[in-house]
Order: structure tokens, then sequence, then C-alpha cells
């Protein structure tokens, strides 16, 4: 029965490269329900769950980034100094599954899946975070956006190993929202990053797209207006903006008209949260 | 570090064998079918009802989400494992004398997790209660009858310290 718990990056690295059909596994939330039922048949596995730099966090305020472990669980982001760090990241967790889903789940496997209802990923998008890969020869680093590539698609390369993030502290107010059909234990039909840096708006959307969306156009032209002057008719107009470079489609989860309509409900609420108005 | 052709797992304190399993095989599925542990439960097997609820090292997860074979090394505890000597809990008997059970399918679940909670915070307020409830489905009691047990708990384990 092949499978592996290496116990340091090296180990796993080298056993990747002697198995490159293996499956890399951290908490197993999302991997271990289609094994449940019978959509997933592991030959191998490369647990991950024993390397210690995995499961470490620090803020280093010298460069003005947090860095998480690939194996660091929501759990642990929820509350805390990272939470303090990250607001919007620590609202994220929170509307992850359950408690037990959350202390399981982790950063690293919701980058390995890359859903695009995934709900750390606008967080990442919005706030420039780099994505560390490792295989057996090389390390690189890459933005976000370059990581994720389409829904459930990445640009990890089959050597390697996602070993955790980079994310740069922000200077202003940060938020996450999210719709699901009820409050607890939901998967997202429409989510909204917003985070202000140098008085400047950043947002990013998950569920609206077959990746996240980083909405550029409707970011310029907020910021071409200015936080200062931002009231309830300005949000509404951005709401359309932001609707206007959401992709949604129809699925099981929800409609794009709706997901279309609550994506600006979202945006617009997390702007006037932001702007304190 | 090897292949693992089968392995052990520590359960209750106890290192019990597992072999001839298949790599998928879920720690509930373990539990249950191989180790004759059947308090743990299996319902939805997708981490939405909780009636699955183990500690691995002490974090509170579903049984049914970990890879069993990738438990190896951790302290797994179960419902059967609260009490050494296989006697109630003060959660279990807060369960029956507030009438917390009804058809009982989620009960070993719930225990777990308000043993989890109370644990970690001996004073929860109601909404810290009801997240750390958030994560297990009961379907017949309207969870009224669990929150009145989670209190009763919480002021004897008060009077008892105090």
């Amino acid at each position: 029965m092949p499978i592996f718990i290496p116990s340091s990056l090296t180990e796993a690295t080298q056993l990747l490269s002697k198995n490159p059909d293996a499956h890399l596994l951290t908490g197993g939330t999302d991997m271990m329900v289609e094994v449940n039922f019978n959509h997933r048949h592991p030959d191998t596995v490369i647990a991950l769950r024993n390397i210690p730099e995995f499961q470490r966090w620090n803020i280093d305020t010298a460069s003005g980034l947090v860095h998480i472990g690939s194996s660091v669980p929501y759990a642990t982001m929820e509350h805390g100094d990272l939470a303090k760090a990250l607001p919007a990241l620590a609202e994220a967790a929170r509307t992850v599954g359950s408690p037990q889903i959350r202390a399981a789940g982790s950063i690293g496997g919701n980058l390995g899946t890359c859903s695009p209802a995934g709900d750390s990923l606008p967080v990442l998008a919005a706030l420039d975070a780099v994505v560390h890969l490792q295989s057996e020869s090389s390390r690189r680093s890459v933005s976000f956006a370059e990581f994720m590539v389409g829904p459930k698609r990445n640009s990890r390369l089959p050597n390697e190993i996602i070993t955790g993030v980079s994310i740069p502290i922000t200077n202003g107010w940060q938020g996450y929202a999210k719709v699901g059909v009820r409050n607890a234990m939901v998967i997202s039909v429409a989510s909204v990053c917003l985070a202000i840096h140098d008085n400047k708006v950043r947002v990013a959307l998950g569920s609206l797209g077959p990746t996240i969306i980083r909405c550029t156009e409707s970011e310029n032209w907020i910021n071409s207006i200015g936080l200062a002057n931002i009231d309830h008719s300005l949000a509404k107009e951005f709401a359309d903006h932001v609707r206007a470079e959401s992709r949604p489609i129809d699925d099981h989860r929800s409609t794009a008209e709706y997901r279309r309509h609550a994506v600006g409900v979202l945006a617009a609420r997390l702007l006037l949260r932001g702007v304190q108005k | 570090m090897s292949e693992l052709e089968h392995y052990s797992l520590t359960v209750n304190g106890v290192e019990r064998q597992v072999s001839d399993a298949w790599i998928g095989e879920s720690l509930l599925y373990v539990l249950r079918e191989r180790l004759g542990l059947p308090g743990s439960k299996g319902a939805c097997e997708q981490g939405e009802c909780g009636s699955c609820t183990v500690f691995v090292d002490n974090a509170a997860v579903c049984s049914c989400l970990v890879m069993a074979a990738t438990a190896v090394g951790t302290q797994i505890a179960t419902v059967e494992g609260l009490n050494d000597d296989g006697s109630l809990t003060d959660v279990q008997e807060a369960f029956i004398t507030e009438g917390a059970v009804q058809c009982g399918f989620c009960t070993p679940g719930l225990v777990m997790a308000v043993h989890h909670l109370l644990d970690h915070n001996d004073s929860p307020n109601e909404q810290e209660i009801k997240e750390a409830l958030s994560g297990n489905i009961c379907r017949c009691t309207g969870y009224g009858r669990i929150f009145a047990a989670v209190d009763t708990v919480i002021s004897v384990r008060k009077g008892v310290s105090s």
C-alpha cells in the first residue's frame, strides 16, 4: 500500500520525483469526499502532515509579509495574531465548512484543489499573494494570478509541492463576504474580497468565473474617483462595474443571473464598510 | 521512511494494528469496521454532519475525511475512550438528564464536539456554543435540548470547581 508520510520537505520532493502520479494530501477534507464516494481511487499518496515548516506561519513586519505554510489549518487563521494581520483571511477562514473541517483543511490544500469556490483564494488574489513551489531540484515563487489557470487547474508542475504562501500586509481596511444557501457549512455561491492599500481599492471575486477574478477595471474606476468621495450612490455604480467584470455560470449551486446580482451587493457592501459609510 | 504495508494507530491510548487495509480507507471506516469501535457514526461521509467526530492530536475532526493511514503517529480519541473506565462523562450525563438524545445517531459526534468546546472554553457564550456545534447536524431535537445540556455542564463544572 504505497502511502508515504515524509518528515521533511527534501524527503517529500524526492518521493514526488520518484512517484509523479502520487496524490499530495494535506487535511484530506476535499480529497476524502471523492474517495468516499468512489470518484477517486488513489494508488499512491504522499501525506504532507508531518513536514514541520508546512505547519509554521510568521508575521515579518520588517518585510511586511505574512508567511503561511501549506498545512496551516483554517482554524489557525481565524483568531489571534494571524487574524489581526490578515482580517480578510480570518473572515474567509471562518466561513469554511464547520469547526471540524477548519481544524483539518489547509491553505495549501485550497491552493492544490484550486476550486473557483475556494474561500481563501479571493483573499490571496486581492492581497497579491505569492505561492511558493518546490521540486527536488528547484524552487520558484509565482503570483496567485499566475498560479491559478482554470477551474481546479493551477500551474504547479507534477514534480512540485506547494510549500506555502507569502501575503503582503496592507495598510488599510480589508474584508471578505460570501453568499451561500445557508449560514453554516456552505460552499460559496458568490464571494468577494476587498482590500484597501495606500488608499487604493482592490477587489477579487470567487465562484464568479473559471478562476478567481481580479476586477482591475472596477479598481481603476473607483480609485480614479478617490476613497474620500465614495457615497452610497457611487457604491451602487461600483457594484455595476464589478458585475460587468464577473463571468458567472449556471450550475448546481446557483444561476449566473443570481450570482451577478449577489456579487454587486457584496462588493458595494464591502466598499462601504471599507470607507466606513 | 518506507511504504506502509500495514500500520498501527494509537486509539484511546492503545496501539492498534491495521493490516491488509486499502489505502483510501477513512479513519471512520477503520475505527468501525477494523478496530471494532462503532461509537463514531457514519452518515454523510462528506464532512457535513459531524456524526463521526473524533479527536486527532486534540483537534476535533471528521474521521470520515481523515485518510486512516495518514493518522499514524497521532493520538486518536473516540467517544468510547472519553472516560478510562467506560463510565459516562458529565456531558453524556447532561445529554440524558436534559433529554438531548432522541434517535441518538448524532449524539456521539455532538458529545465529542461539546467536550472539545468545554475543554477549551469553560464559559462560552451562546454564539460560541452555536458555532462550536455548527458542524454537527441533529434532525430530531431542534437543538434546544442540546444547548440546555451544554448549559447544564457549564454550571455543574463551575459549581464543582468553585
